[in-house]
C-alpha cells in the first residue's frame, strides 16, 4: 500500500505546525523523518492516522483521496500509529489493552479474550517482544509499555505502521531487537515510518529520509549519501557539535550517600537491594542499567516520593531518609523524573503554571498566601526564552507542546532552582540533537559550578559522554563501577555489566 | 531574543472561537434544546399549545418579568450559587463530593440554633456569628469525608451519600431536642431566630414583600473570593494541581491528604454558608428537610457553570430563574413545577454532551472543531 501526502498544511489557532508538506510513503520501504523538537513531525503523522483533519491538502492512498473521520477510519484503510506518549488504560492487563476497540467476542456477546491472548502470544514469538498477555500495564516499566503498544497494531494487522519515536524508551539491546521486527514488517511488505531523534538509527535502518523543520520538509534523501552532521545541520539549520566539554575532574565532599539501602516495589518485590552509592559534590555519576533493574525506584527513593524499607539516605550531612518531598526541595535538591508526561508536568495547565509547580510557594513567586502571577509569566517568558522551549505563549497548555519541548519546560524548571544536587532520569529521551546538545551543557555547568548530578539513563552513549564516574546497576544492587577519569571506559564491558555478567 | 518577543510570550491567548463556542454556544443551545424538549413533554401530555405559550411567557415573567419576579429570582439563586461555589472547589480539587445537602443542612442547624442561643447579641454581631457558625460547621462535617479519604481510601462519593443520610435523621432528631424544638409544638420545628440573626431584605421599604435579602452581598463576595482562592492563591494552585494530575502534585511536593481535607473543608464552608443564608434569609427556622434539594440542584449549577465560579453564577441565576418562573408557570398556566426540573435536568444533560447539542444545531458551530485536539 503506497501513500501519498499532498500539500497537508495543518493550523493549531495561530499555530502553524505543518505547512505544505509532500511526503509519500511507500510499502516495502522505512521512511526516516527526522525533525528538530516542535518541528511538527507527530502532527503530520496524528493527521495521517486520523487524529487530526488537515486544514488544508490531501492523502491519498494507492492513488485514491481518502478522508479520515477519526482514527477509526485509519486503522481500517490499514494505518497503525504507535504514539509517542503511551495511550494505554493502566489498570487493564496487556490483552485487554491490546483488544481494546477490535474486541471479538463470541456467543451472547461473551468477551474472546482467549483467542486474543493467543494472538499476542504469536505475535511476541514471532517478533521476540517477551510482553507477558497476563501483566497488568500500570506495572510494566516504560520499555515494555512501548512493546505493548507496538503489538497492538501488530494485532490490527496494520498494512502501513507509523512509529513516533519507538526507541526513546527503549535499551541499546532492545533497539537491535526492535530493528529485527521493522526487517521483517519492512520484507513482508508493510510501509513503515520511523521517527527518531537518533541519527544513527535512522541512518541504519531507513531507506529513505525526509528532514522537516518549522512544518516543511526542508530536505529528503538516501541514508548512503547522507552523513550525521549533515543530517544535524539539516534539522537544526546550524552546525551541531557532538562533542561534550568539560571543566577538569575537580570534586568536593560528599553531598549524597545512601546507606545499605533497601526498597520494596508496590508489589513488595525487592527493587533495590542493599544499595551503597555516593555522589560528590562537582562531579557527575552516571547509572547504566537494563530498565526495570530498579533504577526508578532509586530515584523515587532519593527524591523522597518512596519509602526505603531499611537502610539511609544522606545529604550534606543530614539524615534526609524520612524527609518530605518539599523538605529536599528546599535543601536543594533538584528532581527531572524520567516520565514527563504524568509525573513532571500538568498537561492542562499552563506553560508559566507548569515553570513554578514545584516553586510557587517560594519567595520569588509568592506574596503570603498570593502566587505573585505576574512575577511568574515574566520569569516563565524568560526560561522559555534562555531553553529555547518552541511555544507562542507562556499561556499556551503544556499539553499542547511538542514532547521534545515538553522535556525543555521540565529541564528549565529544575535547573533554574537554586540546587545542590540533580537528579535526573533520562533527561534528553526524545530530544533533537540541537536540544541535547544544549542540555548536555547545562549539566556539565551544574557540576562545573559544583553540583553534584546523578543520571540515570539507558542511553549508553549519554551516560558514557557525560559521567565521571559510572555505575551499573543490576537487580536492585550496582554491580560495577568504573572511573571515567582514569581513561577510557570499555563500553562493551558495560553492556556485559548490565546483563548481569559481573554479578 | 529581544524584549518584544518577550512580551509576545507574555500576551495572554485570545479567547478562540472554539473557547466562545464551549463557554457560551453549547450552554445557549442546550437551554433552548431543553425549552424545546420540555414543550414536546406538555403536548405528549395533551397541554394545548396555547397553555404552552402562556407557560413559557409565564416562566419569563416569573423570573424577569417585574422587580418582585427578579427578587424571586435572586432569592432562589443565592444558596444555589454558594453551594455551587463549594462543589466546584471540590470538582477542580478532583473531589466528587455529593454531600453538599448535608453540609448545607448541618450548617443551617448551626446557624439556627447560634441564632437562637444569643438572643442577647446585637445585630452586628449575631448575624455574622450566625453565619459563621453556619460556614463552620459545614465545614467540619465535610471535613469527615475527607479525612475518610486521606486515611482510608474511602471513595468521597459513597462517604458524602452517607452522611446525607445521617444528616437528614440528625435533623429530624435534632428538631425534637427540648432545647430546639419551638415551644408548645409537638411536630419537629425550630424556634424562631431572632430578627437580629436575620439577613436583612433589602427591598423591604418598597414592598413587604420582596423576599431578596443580603444574602446576594454574601454571594458576590464568595464568587470574588473562589476565584482569588482558585486562580491567586497558593492553596488554589495546590488544589487544581492534585485535581489535574495527583501525580505530578505529589512529584512537585503537595501534600495530598492535607489538600484533600482542606478542599473538602472549604467546599463544606460554602455549603454551610448556603444553609445558613437559607435560615437566616428565607426561612427563620429550621424544618425537617428544610434544604429542599439545593445540595443536588447545586451539583448542576457547578457543572453547568463548568466549575469556574463565575460560571457557577451565571448557572445559579439561570436555576434560581426557572425556579421563580416555574412557580409562575404553575399559577398562570396550571402547568405541574415538576416541568421545571425535567427542563433543569434536560439542561445539564445537554451541557454534558456537547456533540449531541452540536449535531441538533449544526449551524452554530464551525465545521470540523468538534475534534479533540488535546496532546499528541
Ligand atoms: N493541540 C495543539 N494545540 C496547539 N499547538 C499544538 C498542538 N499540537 C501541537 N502543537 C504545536 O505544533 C508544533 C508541532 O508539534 P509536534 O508535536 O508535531 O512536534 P514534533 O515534531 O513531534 O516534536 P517532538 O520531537 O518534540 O515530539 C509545536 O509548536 C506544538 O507546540
Ligand atoms: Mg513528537
Amino acid at each position: 500500500m503506497d501513500i501519498e501526502l499532498r500539500g497537508i498544511t495543518k493550523r493549531f489557532g495561530p499555530v502553524t505546525a505543518n505547512e505544505d508538506v509532500n511526503l509519500s510513503i511507500r510499502s516495502g520501504e522505512v521512511l526516516g523523518l527526522l525533525g528538530e523538537n516542535g518541528a511538527g513531525k507527530s502532527t503530520l503523522m496524528n493527521v495521517l492516522c486520523g487524529l487530526y483533519s488537515p486544514t488544508d491538502g490531501e492523502i491519498l492512498i494507492d492513488g485514491v483521496p481518502a478522508t479520515f473521520d477519526g482514527p477509526g477510519d485509519a486503522i481500517r484503510a490499514g494505518i497503525g500509529m504507535v504514539h509517542q506518549h503511551f495511550m494505554l488504560v493502566p489498570v487493564f492487563t496487556v490483552t485487554e489493552n491490546v483488544v481494546l476497540g477490535v474486541e471479538r467476542t463470541g456467543r451472547f456477546d461473551h468477551l474472546d479474550l482467549a483467542t486474543a491472548r493467543a494472538q499476542v502470544h504469536a505475535i511476541n514469538d514471532q517478533y521476540g517482544l517477551h510482553v507477558d498477555p497476563d501483566a497488568l500495564v500500570e506495572n510494566l516499566p516504560v520499555g515494555v509499555q512501548q512493546r505493548v503498544e507496538i503489538i497492538k497494531v501488530l494485532f490490527r494487522s496494520a498494512d502501513v505502521l507509523i512509529l513516533d519515536e519507538p526507541t526513546a524508551v527503549l535499551t541499546p539491546q532492545e533497539v537491535d531487537d526492535f530493528f529485527q521486527i521493522i526487517k521483517a514488517l519492512r520484507d513482508a511488505g508493510k510501509a513503515l515510518v520511523f521517527i527518531t531523534h537518533k541519527l544513527n538509527e535512522i541512518l541504519e535502518i531507513a531507506d529513505r529520509i525526509s528532514v522537516i523543520r518549522n512544518g516543511r520538509i526542508v530536505g529528503e534523501g538516501l541514508p548512503k549519501d547522507l552523513t550525521r552532521p549533515q543530517l544535524a545541520e539539516m534539522m537544526v539549520g546550524r552546525p551541531v557539535s557532538f562533542d561534550v566539554v568539560k571543566k577538569p575532574f575537580a570534586p568536593g565532599g560528599t553531598l549524597l550517600e545512601t546507606r545499605d539501602l533497601t526498597v520494596l516495589r508496590d508489589t513488595d518485590e525487592i527493587a533495590i537491594d542493599h544499595l551503597n552509592l555516593t555522589v560528590r559534590s562537582g562531579e557527575i555519576v552516571g547509572i547504566a542499567g537494563v530498565q526495570g533493574n530498579g533504577q526508578s525506584a532509586l530515584i523515587e527513593v532519593l527524591t523522597g516520593l518512596r519509602r526505603a524499607t531499611e537502610g539511609q539516605v544522606m545529604f550534606d550531612g543530614q539524615d534526609i531518609t524520612r524527609t518530605s518531598v518539599r523538605e529536599r526541595h528546599r535543601l536543594g535538591i533538584a528532581h527531572i523524573p524520567e516520565d514527563r508526561q504524568t509525573v513532571g508536568l500538568i498537561k492542562n495547565f499552563t506553560v508559566a503554571e507548569n515553570m513554578v509547580l514545584d516553586t510557587y510557594y517560594d519567595a520569588r513567586f509568592s506574596r503570603g498566601p498570593r502566587v505573585d502571577w505576574a512575577q511568574v509569566n515574566k520569569v516563565s517568558a524568560g526560561f522559555v526564552r534562555d531553553f529555547d522551549i518552541r511555544t507562542p505563549s507562556v499561556f499556551q497548555a503544556a499539553g499542547h507542546l511538542s514532547g521534545g519541548n515538553q522535556q525543555k519546560l521540565v529541564v528549565a524548571r529544575e535547573l533554574s532552582r537554586e540546587t545542590k544536587l540533580l537528579i535526573a532520569g533520562q533527561p534528553t529521551r526524545g530530544l533533537d540533537v540541537g536540544s541535547i546538545e544544549y542540555i548536555h551543557k547545562r549539566l556539565i555547568a551544574a557540576r562545573d559550578e559544583g553540583d553534584g548530578v546523578l543520571i540515570v539513563s539507558s542511553e549508553l552513549d549519554e551516560i558514557m559522554a557525560l559521567s565521571d564516574r559510572i555505575l551499573v546497576m543490576f537487580k536492585g544492587r550496582i554491580v560495577a563501577e568504573y572511573d571515567a577519569n582514569a581513561g577510557p571506559v570499555d563500553k562493551s564491558a558495560i553492556g556485559l555489566a548490565m546483563a548481569g555478567a559481573a554479578a | 531574543m529581544t524584549d518584544t518577543s518577550m512580551n509576545d510570550l507574555m500576551k495572554a491567548k485570545m479567547i478562540g472561537r472554539s473557547e466562545i463556542e464551549d463557554l457560551i454556544i453549547v450552554p445557549l443551545f442546550a437551554i433552548v434544546a431543553a425549552l424545546i424538549l420540555g414543550a414536546l413533554t406538555m403536548l405528549a401530555t395533551n397541554v394545548d399549545l396555547a397553555t404552552i405559550g402562556l407557560s413559557y411567557v409565564a416562566l419569563l415573567k416569573g423570573s424577569v418579568g417585574s422587580l418582585s419576579a427578579i427578587s424571586e429570582t435572586l432569592t432562589a439563586a443565592a444558596p444555589l450559587i454558594l453551594a455551587g461555589l463549594g462543589l466546584a472547589l471540590g470538582f477542580r480539587a478532583g473531589l466528587f463530593n455529593i454531600g453538599a445537602e448535608g453540609q448545607v443542612l448541618m450548617g443551617g442547624m448551626a446557624a439556627v440554633i447560634t441564632g437562637f442561643t444569643f438572643t442577647d447579641l446585637p445585630a452586628a454581631i449575631l448575624m455574622p456569628m450566625s453565619l459563621l457558625a453556619g460556614a463552620l460547621v459545614g465545614a467540619l462535617y465535610a471535613s469527615i469525608a475527607g479525612w475518610l479519604r486521606v486515611a482510608t481510601g474511602a471513595h468521597e462519593v459513597i462517604s458524602t451519600i452517607m452522611l446525607n443520610l445521617i444528616a437528614y435523621r440528625l435533623l429530624d432528631y435534632m428538631l425534637r431536642l427540648p432545647f430546639i424544638q419551638k415551644e408548645g409544638r409537638a411536630d419537629p420545628i425550630s424556634k424562631s431566630v431572632p430578627d437580629a440573626a436575620e439577613l436583612p431584605r433589602l427591598l423591604a421599604f418598597i414592598d413587604p414583600n420582596l423576599r431578596v435579602h443580603a444574602g446576594i452581598f454574601l454571594v458576590l463576595v464568595a464568587v470574588a473570593v473562589v476565584y482569588w482562592l482558585l486562580f491567586r492563591s497558593k492553596l488554589g494552585f495546590e488544589f487544581r494541581a492534585s485535581g489535574e494530575n495527583p501525580q505530578a502534585a505529589r512529584y512537585a511536593g503537595m501534600r495530598s491528604g492535607l489538600i484533600i481535607v482542606l478542599a473538602m473543608a472549604s467546599a463544606g464552608a460554602l455549603a454551610g454558608l448556603a444553609g445558613a443564608n437559607q435560615v437566616l434569609g428565607v426561612l427563620g427556622r429550621a424544618t425537617p428537610g428544610f434544604s429542599a434539594g439545593i445540595g443536588f440542584d447545586a451539583i448542576a449549577v457547578a457543572l453547568l457553570g463548568r466549575s469556574h465560579p463565575i460560571g457557577v453564577l451565571f448557572a445559579g441565576l439561570l436555576f434560581g430563574a426557572l425556579e421563580a418562573g416555574g412557580r409562575q408557570m404553575q399559577v398562570d398556566a396550571g402547568v405541574s413545577i415538576d416541568l421545571i426540573g425535567i427542563i433543569q435536568a434536560l439542561i445539564i444533560v445537554f451541557i454534558a454532551a456537547p456533540l449531541l447539542v452540536r449535531a441538533v444545531f449544526p449551524w452554530g458551530f464551525r465545521k470540523g472543531s468538534r475534534q479533540t485536539e488535546g496532546g499528541q
